[in-house]
């Protein structure tokens, strides 16, 4: 069988595990801004690491694609630290707050695009919105076979085998390639890129694609922005927080009898 | 408008609670734009559950049947419904954010060329242009959001909790047969094996103890486990679960998992043992009656939110509270 052709469609997002305390709503301008570098959405690291180790073992060329008004390539260069092969960013004015359908219409247009591939893997969703929403409709529009939260996939004489996580323990899945896989965490976290590695290729010169509507011949007509009608913060969720002192010995007695109490 | 159409969910027979708050927020809808709100059940042999599904006070309970339909195949459920949604056209479709919610969800919208909202807290229809305007949560849950999309049908998958679960009511649905015409040539994806694993329903416990980054090796769950048994005998159902990081590790299954993408729960009583209290673990707790905290960071964010915190390491309180609680 040829050598695997993977895809991974990963989106650059605020990091969505910097504490609440960093996050501010604007509720005028129904913006939600986060002061903390931005990120590789976490499932979309997830998708890279199960592609990379269907490359280790079967050999095959990894992209990364990236869409938004503006992608930033050194939050992105970690994919080809990690071991991606290439990294296209889409980049276009038009692409800023797209809803989920015309994502993946401009996922869909830089797919046809690179032409060769087998297999196109995203994130379960993205940390940002947790819509759960692009990697499915990018599949249908595909028109190719779709598994969603994968836990390990492989490629076995030209099939597809994903295990993917359902509510009774998992079940394992066969399709034919070319095909698309929504990837979770159980997958397993990206393997760690040392940081010295990371600035001396952020250093290195290196020619990243970048792709805009016209050249991705995308049907600006179909592009839809998310509809924000509203913007609020979430409900105080601080309570009164009683706090049980003393050696380690008091502090168990005197939860023993919280616990005792909460029946 | 036309009608309003849920999907039903149900495991062996019974129906999920979630589709009996959606059967609420449909009925709520439907009389409020004076359309009827109506439910599907999908499968191989429906007639069972389209009868159960028939004694909440819809007006039509449609039975999509066909032999593929059998569990549940996303390639097969999402051809049966938009075959379906092509003969009722429904103004607005209703789905659980559930495993089938998430997994139809966005297939179906892309084949009927409508957009869909995921995780939807609330519902409601603005009288102006007479879209559904959805309320989710964003960025964990530290924002809020309001949308609308435009397309037919307007579809969204619905949190748990958002509606209270509809009462049995004196009149009975109209249960309509339909057959769709699903292809065998359209169903790409096999199962070819069912790993079963036990699984653990976390929301159905009284109290959870759950362990997080912070406890260092996998035998230290023993000592919560410990924990558990100690308040059994006292507090009824006790369960142990955990933070995103200790089902990464796979020191635990996923069904032990809390949060916006484990199971949402609250409990009478949620013990965090080494858990930070960042926002996703915390939408899926927060609800708990009461919240303690055990964790070595004074400043952490758990303790923000709890009733009752103890600073220290869990190796020396944890086994320490089992002692004192056995004492009792
Ligand atoms: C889209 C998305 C979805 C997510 N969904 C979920 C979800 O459903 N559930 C979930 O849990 N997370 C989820 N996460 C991850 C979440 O953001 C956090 O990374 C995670 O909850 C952190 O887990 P933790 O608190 O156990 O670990 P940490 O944040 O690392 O906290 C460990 C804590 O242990 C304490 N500690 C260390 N040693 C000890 C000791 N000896 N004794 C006592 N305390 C000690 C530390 O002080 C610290 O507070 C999600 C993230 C994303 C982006
Ligand atoms: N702007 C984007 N660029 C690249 N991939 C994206 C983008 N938006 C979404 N995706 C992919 O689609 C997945 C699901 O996203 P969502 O439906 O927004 O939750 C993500 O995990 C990514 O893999």
């Amino acid at each position: 069988m040829k050598e695997p052709q993977i895809i991974v469609c990963a989106k650059q997002i605020p990091d969505p595990e910097a504490p609440f305390s960093d996050v501010t709503v604007n509720v005028e301008k129904k913006q939600v801004s986060v002061d903390a570098p931005d990120v590789i959405s976490p499932y979309d690291e997830n998708a890279l690491e199960a592609a990379i180790r269907i490359k280790e073992e079967l050999g095959g060329k990894i992209t990364v694609l990236s869409m938004g008004r503006k992608v930033s390539d050194t939050v992105l260069r970690k994919t080809i630290a990690a071991g991606a092969d290439s990294l296209v960013l889409l980049e276009d004015p038009l692409f800023e707050g797209l809803d989920s359908f015309s994502t993946a219409h401009v996922l869909s247009c830089a797919i046809k695009k690179i032409g060769d591939w087998d297999l196109v893997l995203t994130g379960r969703q993205a940390g940002d919105w947790d819509s759960g929403q692009v990697g499915l409709i990018l599949g249908e529009m595909l028109d190719v076979a779709c598994v969603s939260l994968a836990r390990s996939i492989k490629i076995d004489d030209g099939k597809l085998l994903v295990e993917k996580t359902v509510p009774v323990g998992y079940e394992v899945v066969e399709a034919a390639l070319p095909a698309l896989v929504t990837v979770s965490n159980e997958v397993g976290e990206l393997r760690y890129v040392a940081r010295s590695k990371m600035l001396g290729l952020l250093r290195r010169p290196m020619t990243i694609p970048k792709w805009n509507s016209k050249d991705l011949g995308c049907d600006v007509e179909r592009l839809r922005k998310l509809q924000l009608t509203e913007l609020a913060p979430p409900a105080d969720m601080g309570r009164e927080c009683t706090l049980i002192e003393g050696s380690a010995e008091e502090q168990a007695e005197r939860l023993a009898a919280v616990l005792a109490e909460l029946r | 408008m036309s009608e309003i159409l849920l999907l039903v969910e149900a495991k062996d027979g019974i129906l999920d609670k979630k589709t009996l708050e959606l059967m609420r927020g449909a009925k709520g809808l439907g009389s409020q734009l004076g359309v009827e709100a109506n439910a599907v059940v999908v499968g191989s042999q429906t007639a069972q559950l389209a009868e159960s599904a028939a004694s909440f006070g819809l007006d039509k309970v449609y039975r999509l049947e066909h032999p593929l339909l059998e569990g549940f195949n996303a390639d097969a459920w999402v051809g049966g419904l938009e075959w379906l949604c092509g003969q009722v056209k429904p103004g607005i479709f209703l789905m659980s954010h559930s495993f089938v919610g998430k997994e139809v969800g966005p297939r179906l919208a892309c084949r009927l060329n409508t957009g869909l909202t995921t995780d939807c807290l609330n519902l409601r229809v603005d009288p102006e242009d007479g879209l559904l305007v959805r309320t989710k949560p964003i960025y964990g849950g530290n924002a809020i959001a309001t949308v609308k999309c435009e397309g037919v049908p307007q579809m969204v998958t619905v949190r748990k909790n958002a509606f209270e679960p509809i009462d049995e009511a004196q009149t009975r649905s109209a249960i309509v047969d339909m057959a769709p015409g699903i292809a065998e040539s359209s169903i790409r994806v096999k199962t070819i094996q069912t790993v079963e694993q036990e699984v653990v329903e976390l929301d159905k416990a009284n109290v959870v103890i759950s362990g997080g980054r912070g406890i260092e090796a996998k035998e230290d769950f023993e000592m919560l486990e410990a924990l558990a048994a100690a308040l059994s005998g006292s507090h009824g159902n006790v369960m142990v679960g955990c933070s995103r990081p200790v089902v990464d590790k796979c020191w635990m299954s996923s069904d032990r998992q809390v949060g916006l993408t484990g199971t949402i729960i609250s409990p009478d009583a949620y013990i965090a043992v080494g858990i930070s209290g960042a926002i996703q673990h915390l939408v899926g707790m927060i609800r708990s009656k009461k919240i303690v905290a055990i964790n070595t960071d004074p400043g952490c964010n758990m303790f923000k939110v709890a009733d009752y915190g103890v600073v220290g390491d869990y190796r020396d309180i944890v086994p320490a509270l089992v002692k004192k609680l056995e004492e009792r």
